[in-house]
């Protein structure tokens, strides 16, 4: 041991056995590294689960004045058929009173002409406060400004899905979609 | 307190095998003649009782793994099924879901008592440590196995709880996607939650072992925190002494555990868990299991925004750090005297500790906006617009009569409505108030007092506290009380 370490010194006082393990530590970190890799990258979506991210509606068949729901990879969307009345009341709000300012127009998707489709509002399903999913017009409670009503702690959206009152810090999102045809959208997570 | 073995191999067989695989005399050294403080008392069975717990959790939980799907659309009639069909299904189902909430009681007495007596003070801090480890993957292990029987509430207490991870600024949607192997709760989640449901328990079991040897270095505390000065005089073999001692206390906890097993088995549980689950419908109130309510108060306790940390990111460090906190108390503590029976004021605040721990419990398991108590009656309030439409004001009534009159004479576009005006003190405040003190009694209490107390005389020996100090006058005269600067320090 002492002669090998001992012919291996250098001017500077650094031996070939430092350099070999330098590489050799740098080797085993990377190896590490790279066998680490895919046990890590497993535990993300997997290839069915990321196509399985997308769903087409046919707004067509919601009544006015109704919604339905859709689960897209388990994350729930709300697609609301708003009546006039409805829409009216989204475009009447004053802005400078909202938790979370954005106008009706700003959570709109225009159609394949380019104009706002106002009837049909899709938003995120999911409360910006802890994740519940809030009750809406077939549940009979759309809470104090007539959109949804989150039960789990009392947060109230209007018909535009902009938070107005409780604890929940956002809007609803709106989520990335677009429109097929007149009455056909598709929403991507 | 590993002194040297006693352990003498009488038949042949076991000098051969002693000097092969000395099992034997490592078995003797740890549980038979281990030398063991004389004065410990009933808080001190509960390790034995948690050793216990860990056992029947795993032994139950493998014959559970024999008949559970873990399959989104399966896994409730899976568990239903060992409810109804599989023989003895139940009685096995129900010890693993009470002894999950036995295992925790039994975790937070023993934790309670490790505070109480300073047994996280030197030379006895990785043992405490461990300690903090093995109840940090309980945690986790439990919340695991909840999301297992795919209720209502194990679905959508699950993706409160991974909602969380998601507050956290940069990498947390990263994270949570990566959590839960999808951008929602499914079938890849519930998979990897039933894996590392199957596997913590043994990491658990794997970190009890070291538990147990960091316990038999130093060797056990003790009800005076007076350490062991002579082993003859001071201490008793492990059996049979407190083979027994410890024996009695898991009869008698096994008695209660029972109970709860054979006639209140869903007593601790939730009845939503009994609805499967569905995304879309949320239900009104979701609370976690009883054991991690006081985290879940701490954690809906912040409200404000603190700095640049919103509130709910700052929710979530609150709830980690509580936990994290308990990692460095041996270090927080600053008092030399490691038995709370000796220190007067620390005692106090200990008590005051323990009903602050219970009391977040409740916090964590009401409506934070629900009322403690009310400080006047319910009153009847109208709420109108004025002329310019744009405040909003009210007006109190007492009388339902005069409310309504009032609400007739105001003009249509006044709006009027009647609400039930309640004033009381909310379980928020009653949270936040207790969230303070629990982080107060560490990072404050603790460490102030230690230099400020002035500790009771301590005995001078463990055979002193036991036979009083008239008898045992060869063990000297008792430490005299005076503050840490007192020059017996061997407790410390």
């Amino acid at each position: 041991m002492s002669d090998a370490h001992t012919s291996n010194i250098e001017e500077d006082g650094e031996t070939r056995r430092d350099f070999i393990h330098i590489a050799a530590g740098a080797a085993f970190a990377g190896g590490a590294a790279a066998v680490a890799w895919p046990f890590v990258m497993q535990l993300g979506p997997a290839a069915d689960t990321r196509a399985a991210s997308s769903a087409e509606v046919d707004t067509s068949k919601i009544p006015l004045g109704g919604e339905i729901r859709v689960l897209i990879g388990g994350k729930p969307f709300f697609v609301r058929h708003r009546t006039e009345a409805e829409i009216a009341a989204a475009e009447a709000v004053n802005l400078s009173k909202l938790p979370d300012p954005q106008t009706d127009d700003e959570r709109l998707v225009p159609m394949m002409n380019g104009e706002l489709n106002r009837a049909i509002l899709v938003t995120s399903g999911a409360c910006t406060h802890l994740g519940c999913v809030p009750v809406g017009p077939a549940q009979g409670n759309t809470g104090d400004f007539g959109g949804w009503y989150c039960p789990c702690h009392g947060s109230h959206y209007d018909t535009s899905g902009r938070i107005r009152k409780g604890p929940a810090p956002k809007n609803l999102p709106v989520p990335t979609y677009a429109y097929l045809s007149d009455s056909l959208i598709k929403i991507s997570l | 307190m590993s002194g040297p073995s006693t352990y003498e191999p009488k038949t042949g067989f076991e000098k051969w095998l002693d000097t092969r695989l000395p099992i034997i005399r490592f078995a003797n050294d740890t549980a038979i003649d281990f030398p063991t403080p004389k004065n410990l008392n009933y808080w001190w069975t509960f390790g034995g009782i948690l050793a216990i717990c860990l056992v029947i959790q795993i032994v139950t939980g493998i014959v559970l793994a024999m008949h559970y799907v873990p399959d989104t659309s399966k896994a409730f009639a899976s568990v239903e099924r060992i409810m109804r069909d599989v023989e003895f299904g139940w009685l096995v189902r129900y010890i693993h879901a009470n002894g999950a909430s036995m295992f925790f009681l039994a975790v937070y007495i023993h934790m309670f008592r490790g505070l109480y007596y300073g047994s996280y003070k030197a030379p006895r801090e990785v043992l405490w440590i461990l300690g903090v480890v093995i109840y940090l993957i309980m945690m986790g292990t439990a919340f695991l196995g909840y999301v297992l029987p795919w209720g209502q509430m194990s679905y959508h207490g699950a993706s409160v709880i991974t909602s969380l991870i998601g507050a956290i600024p940069l990498v947390g949607d990263t994270v949570k996607t990566f959590l839960q192997g999808g951008p929602a709760i499914g079938d890849p989640t519930l998979n990897r939650f039933f894996s590392l449901h199957y596997l913590l328990p043994f990491v658990i079991f794997g970190i009890v072992v070291l538990h147990v040897w960091a316990l038999h270095v130093p060797g056990n505390n003790n009800p005076t925190g007076v350490s062991v000065k002579d082993v003859k005089k001071d201490t008793v073999p492990f059996h049979p002494y407190y083979t027994v001692k410890d024996g009695f206390a898991i009869l008698v906890f096994l008695m209660i555990f029972a109970y709860f097993v054979f006639y209140a088995p869903n007593a601790l549980g939730h009845t939503d868990n009994y609805i499967e689950a569905n995304p879309l419908q949320t239900p009104a109130h979701i609370v976690p299991e009883w054991y991690l309510l006081p985290f879940y108060a701490i954690l809906r306790a912040i409200t404000f925004d603190i700095g640049p940390i919103d509130a709910k990111l700052a929710g979530v460090i609150a709830m980690f750090g509580a936990i994290a906190i308990l990692f460095v108390v041996p270090w927080l503590d600053t008092s030399k005297v490691r038995s709370m029976r000796y220190r007067p004021l620390a005692k106090q605040f200990f008590i005051l500790f323990v009903l602050c721990g219970i009391g977040l419990g409740f916090a964590g398991a009401n409506n934070p906006d629900d009322l403690l108590f009310k400080f006047r009656e319910d009153q009847l309030v109208v709420a109108y617009t004025d002329e310019a439409g744009e405040a909003v004001k009210s007006k109190g009534f007492d009388d339902y009569h005069d409310a309504e009159h009032f609400m007739q004479e105001l003009p249509e576009a006044a709006k009027p409505g009647l609400e039930i005006s309640k004033a009381g003190f909310k379980w928020l405040w009653a949270a936040q108030l207790m969230g303070l003190y629990y982080f107060a009694y560490f990072l404050v209490i603790l460490p102030i007092l230690g230099v400020k107390e002035k500790p009771k005389p301590r005995p001078a020996s463990i055979a002193d506290s036991v036979l009083g100090h008239k008898k045992a006058s060869s063990g000297g005269t008792p430490i005299p009380g005076g503050a840490n600067a007192s020059p017996a320090r061997d407790d410390a």
